[in-house]
């Protein structure tokens, strides 16, 4: 997927932001993905040059965050916790609930681009468990009612 | 007149409904012509009664909750605003049970103010504790920290003290301060809210880091998942810079020290101290060997301090009040108090902060009221995803690093999640395993291949295969991470598993044993 003009405009402008900090590609990586909705591959060429590093280092450091995606999510991000506390309150069963209702596994996105599924472990929502994320809201004592009405207004 | 109504601000109030409830209120209000003056506080820590909803009385704050967006208009209709007891309403918040018999140390404003409000932070004995540090000479704050006996509240559990006095001691003209808030450990929360909560004890205590070991710029390395404390955190050190308390001549003293927040990005492993610093370099989060300590050699190679959120948001109250005061709470060598989470399958969960020394079973029946579904609890598992799973036959262990290391368990960050009898053990253990794998950085064997092994061997004794080989295999699996992985990752993940095995054989197909 070639970078559009607009992508690469937006990319240079992280890029040349953060040139002169110190551990810049955590805060660079987080400006790309919060303006693009990912950090597109071919960024790294982009990124690999002006901080002089490789382009396998860029991968590398892009692929081992779980936070960072290569490819574009849907319009909404649907985190559940699998985590301990969780599962003790009955995530699995909002797990399976979410995968049927949406019709897809963890790391998809639905038909029609409204959600992708994501796991999660720990919310710090744990007093409150089973809990989920839409977007930047933690919903706590999650029911499969709080799911149909999260996935509704997410449409 | 007006009428003073607090409403709770933290993530967990609000994943509950706190904004929403909020917004009725304000409603109503305007509608019946009420004149209130709300304020958006933390949270108690009383999460099974959020959102709580506190109104200020002559007597003291009058609590009501849970509260529900439908409750509002009964609320009013009872006139809940001047605190006239009602259907939600719990009575005085200091007289309830749950608040009454903690010690608040850490957690002292916790609840109480405005998060985000430096005023209210100064009128609850904020800053008190920076300004005896600016009347010190750096050893003797290392030294008040040494004699609080206080230990890395991470879940290490090293002395603070030491370790600032290792980096005091390493001559560089450089120096950091490196807060740990990547808290990863599922069942724990304390960081996060004092975050959220109370932002500023926390940036006091990072100042005072660094005017004790000389260090000049400090970062809070933030879990991405918690974005609420980003926004408040960032506020905070905004305010504190505009009121004098970051920057150059601190109070008009010869520190200067400055802060920010990195938001890091999601890998569990970030929580261990020198994948953290890989991390804060703009690296993949690859474990270091020790030596060197990052005391000696930390970030960019200096000498750094590494602490976790509440470690740092306890030094102000040391500072405060001496070290003698906080030595003076807890047991053996665990001294102080301990903010404790309650998570999981209980009635009654969220914050307690304790003296160590009170029972599992103390905080599991009397202030977690027992398990949610109403069936027996099976097991606790203490101090995150690494922590042992202990039995009902071990509730009565004190709360104590080394009483719990006896039973080859961990105290950790002190989070503890319950388990009702319906869970299937050898399933968490399998978890264990699985979790390991995912969240591995992969530099040293044992972690990386032996957590797929290890969940590979699990499946093989409960379909009944070579069990007697398999169950060895296991334990020597076990006993190879132990010795032979380079951090906690791997070295206490076979933690949960051994335990798990060791008493609950029958969930993974084994005939009961003596234990």
């Amino acid at each position: 997927m070639e970078l559009s003009e607009n992508q690469k405009i937006m990319i240079n402008k992280h890029v040349e932001a953060f040139l002169d900090k110190p551990g810049a590609l955590l805060p660079l990586m987080h400006a790309i993905q919060d303006d693009l909705g990912f950090v597109p591959e071919d960024s790294y060429p982009i990124i690999s040059k002006a901080y002089n590093l490789s382009v396998a280092e860029i991968h590398g450091f892009v692929t081992f965050y779980h936070h960072f995606r290569t490819h574009p999510s849907g319009k909404n991000i649907l985190q559940i916790c699998r985590a301990e506390s969780c599962q003790a309150m009955g995530s699995e069963d909002i797990e399976s609930y979410c995968k049927e209702k949406l019709g897809i596994d963890y790391h998809q996105t639905t038909k029609d681009d409204a959600i992708t599924l994501e796991p999660v472990y720990c919310l710090g929502n744990c007093a409150c468990s089973p809990a989920v994320m839409i977007n930047d809201k933690v919903v706590g004592r999650v029911t499969t009612d709080k799911i149909d009405s999260i996935i509704k207004a997410h449409k | 007149m007006t009428y003073k109504i607090y409403i709770p601000i933290d993530s967990t109030s609000l994943s509950l409904g706190a904004n929403e409830v909020y917004e009725e209120i304000k409603r109503e209000a305007s509608k019946r012509e009420v004149d209130l003056t709300i304020i958006r506080n933390g949270s108690r820590g009383l999460f099974w009664l959020e959102p709580l909803v506190e109104v200020e009385t002559s007597n003291g704050r009058v609590a009501f909750g849970p509260v529900t967006v439908g409750d509002v208009k009964n609320l009013f209709d009872q006139e809940f605003y001047i605190g006239k007891d009602g259907d939600l309403c719990l009575g005085l918040t200091d007289e309830l049970h749950w608040l009454k018999n903690q010690e608040r140390l850490t957690f002292a404003r916790v609840g109480i103010t405005d998060p985000v409000n430096i005023n209210d932070y100064e009128k609850y004995d904020g800053f008190k504790g920076l300004k005896n540090a600016l009347k010190l000479d750096s050893q003797s704050i290392v030294k008040t920290m040494t004699d609080s006996g206080l230990r890395g509240r991470g879940g290490a559990a090293f002395p603070t003290g030491i370790k600032w006095q290792t980096v005091l001691d390493t001559p560089s003209d450089t120096k950091y301060i490196v807060c740990n808030a990547d808290e990863g450990d599922s069942g724990t929360f304390s960081d996060r809210m004092i975050m959220e909560n109370d932002p500023f004890v926390l940036i006091e205590g990072m100042i005072i880091a660094g005017i004790a070991v000389g260090a000049e710029y400090g970062y809070i390395y933030l879990r991405s998942e918690y974005p609420d404390a980003q926004k408040v955190l960032n506020k905070a050190i905004e305010t504190a810079k505009n009121k004098g308390f970051l920057g150059s001549n601190i109070l008009g003293s010869k520190y200067n020290f400055n802060l920010e927040v990195t938001k890091a990005a999601g890998a569990y492993i970030c929580g261990e101290e020198t994948s953290l610093l890989e991390s804060l370099e703009g690296k993949r989060g690859m474990v270091r060997y020790k030596p060197p300590l990052p005391a000696i050699e930390g970030l960019y190679g200096q000498p750094t301090v590494v602490n976790n959120v509440i470690t740092l948001a306890t030094v102000p109250i040391i500072l405060d009040k001496g070290s003698e005061f906080y030595a003076n709470y807890g047991m053996g060598r665990s001294k102080g108090t301990l903010p404790i989470q309650l998570a999981g399958n209980l009635k009654q969960t969220g914050l307690i902060e304790k003296a160590f020394g009170i029972s599992l079973r103390e905080l599991l029946y009397d202030f977690g009221g027992g398990s949610f579904s109403g069936k027996p609890i099976k097991a606790v598992q203490v101090g995150g995803p690494l922590g042992a799973f202990l039995p009902e036959q071990q509730f009565d262990t004190p709360l104590d690093y080394e009483k719990f290391s006896e039973l080859n368990a961990v105290v950790g960050h002190g989070g503890i999640v319950a388990f009702d009898d319906t869970t299937d053990m050898s399933k968490m253990a399998r978890y264990s395993f699985e979790f390991c794998a995912i969240e591995s950085c992969g530099k040293c064997t044992p972690c990386r291949i032996g957590s797929t092994r290890g969940m590979e061997v699990i499946d093989k004794i409960k379909a009944g295969i070579d069990q007697n080989k398999n169950e060895k295999l296991l334990r020597d699996l076990g006993d190879t991470m132990v010795n032979g992985s380079l951090c906690a990752m791997g070295g206490m993940t076979p933690s949960p598993v051994i335990s798990a095995l060791n008493f609950f054989p029958r969930d993974f197909g084994l005939e009961k044993r003596e234990t």
